[in-house]
C-alpha cells in the first residue's frame, strides 16, 4: 500500500477531529490547537487516539503522543514547569510537535496547548513511514 | 433503589461481547416521575444500562485490575419508546481496548426491534489523570456488580467466575 501523502493523512485527520469533537471541518485548521480552539478535553484524547488507530490502522502508545513519564519525573518538574534537562527529554520523545511557544513558559499544564491539528498530521505521518 | 440497570447477563464473552436484559417495571419510582402519567424509561438510564453493561465487558477484560469510567457518550439514538412490562436487552461489543482505555459500540432492542444504539469510551483512570489520587480499592466494580457475573448461568459462565 502506497504511503498516504500528507495533504491525504491531513484529510483524514480533519474527518476524525469532526467526527470526535462535533466541530465544523472549516475550524479544523493545522494551526488550530485541540484543547484551545476545538475545545477538546483531556478524555477527548482517549476518543481521538482510538478513532486514529482505526482511521490509518496503527497503534498509538499513549507514551508516544503525550509522554507523561517526563512530565511527572521529579528529575524535570519543577513548581510545575519543565527544566531545561526536562524540555531536552520532551524535545527527543516529541518530534512530531512544535515546542518552540511552550519553551517559553514550559508550564506542564499547557502541554496540551502544543497539540495543533498539525501535531496530529506529523505524529501520523512519522507512524506510518516507520511502519513501511 | 439501588443503581443498577441491568438484571441477568444473558450471553458474556470475554472480551468481545455481552448481552444483558432487564425488565422495566411500575414498581420502579423514575418511571412515575420523568413524563407525569405517561410512564416511559428516560434515555439518560438506557444510556447507564448500556455502560453498565458495557463497562463490566469491559472491567472483566482486564480481569477487573482497572478502574473503569465512562468517559464519553460517542452516539446515542433512540428510536422508540420503552415502557412498563417491557423486558430490554442491551448488547454490547468492545470495539478498541488498550492500557488507557476501552471503546464499544451497543444496540439496545425491546421484543426484537431495535430500541437505540449507544457508542461509549470508557477510561481506565489510575493509567490516566495523572497526579490525581483514586483510593486504592476497586470503588468502581462492587459487589453490587460483580454479583450479575457471579450469577451468570449462559455460555461460557466458568470463565468468566472469578
Amino acid at each position: 500500500m502506497a504511503t498516504p501523502t500528507r495533504e491525504e493523512i491531513l484529510e483524514k485527520v480533519q474527518q476524525t477531529l469532526v467526527d470526535a469533537l462535533s466541530v465544523e471541518a472549516d475550524e479544523v485548521t493545522e494551526n488550530a490547537t485541540l484543547t484551545g480552539d476545538l475545545g477538546a478535553e483531556s478524555i477527548d484524547f482517549l476518543d481521538i487516539v482510538f478513532r486514529l488507530e482505526k482511521a490509518f490502522n496503527i497503534k498509538i502508545p499513549q507514551e508516544e503522543l503525550i509522554p507523561r513519564d517526563i512530565l511527572s519525573n521529579a528529575e524535570y518538574v519543577q513548581n510545575r514547569k519543565l527544566n531545561a534537562a526536562g524540555l531536552e527529554a520532551l524535545k527527543k520523545a516529541m518530534p512530531h510537535a512544535d515546542l518552540s511557544a511552550f519553551e517559553h513558559d514550559p508550564d506542564i499544564d499547557k502541554i496540551s496547548d502544543v497539540f495543533t491539528v498539525g501535531t496530529i498530521v506529523n505524529f501520523v505521518q512519522s507512524k506510518l513511514a516507520a511502519q513501511g | 433503589m439501588r443503581w443498577i440497570w441491568i438484571d441477568r447477563f444473558e450471553e458474556f464473552v470475554p472480551g468481545r461481547r455481552a448481552t444483558a436484559i432487564k425488565s422495566v417495571s411500575l414498581a420502579e419510582e423514575y418511571l412515575h416521575d420523568h413524563v407525569p402519567g405517561f410512564p416511559i424509561m428516560p434515555a439518560s438510564l438506557l444510556i447507564e444500562g448500556m455502560a453498565q453493561t458495557a463497562g463490566i465487558l469491559v472491567g472483566q477484560a482486564r480481569q477487573f485490575s482497572e478502574k473503569v469510567i465512562l468517559a464519553k457518550i460517542r452516539r446515542a439514538k433512540f428510536y422508540q419508546l420503552v415502557g412498563p412490562g417491557r423486558q430490554v436487552r442491551f448488547k454490547a461489543i468492545i470495539d478498541q481496548l488498550s492500557d488507557a482505555a476501552a471503546s464499544t459500540t451497543g444496540q439496545i432492542y425491546c421484543d426484537g426491534e431495535l430500541v437505540g444504539e449507544v457508542d461509549l469510551v470508557f477510561s481506565h483512570i489510575d493509567q490516566n489523570l495523572s497526579g490525581l489520587d483514586f483510593p486504592q480499592e476497586n470503588f468502581v466494580f462492587t459487589e453490587q456488580f460483580m454479583s450479575l457475573l457471579k450469577l451468570y448461568q449462559g455460555a461460557g459462565a466458568e470463565r468468566v467466575r472469578l
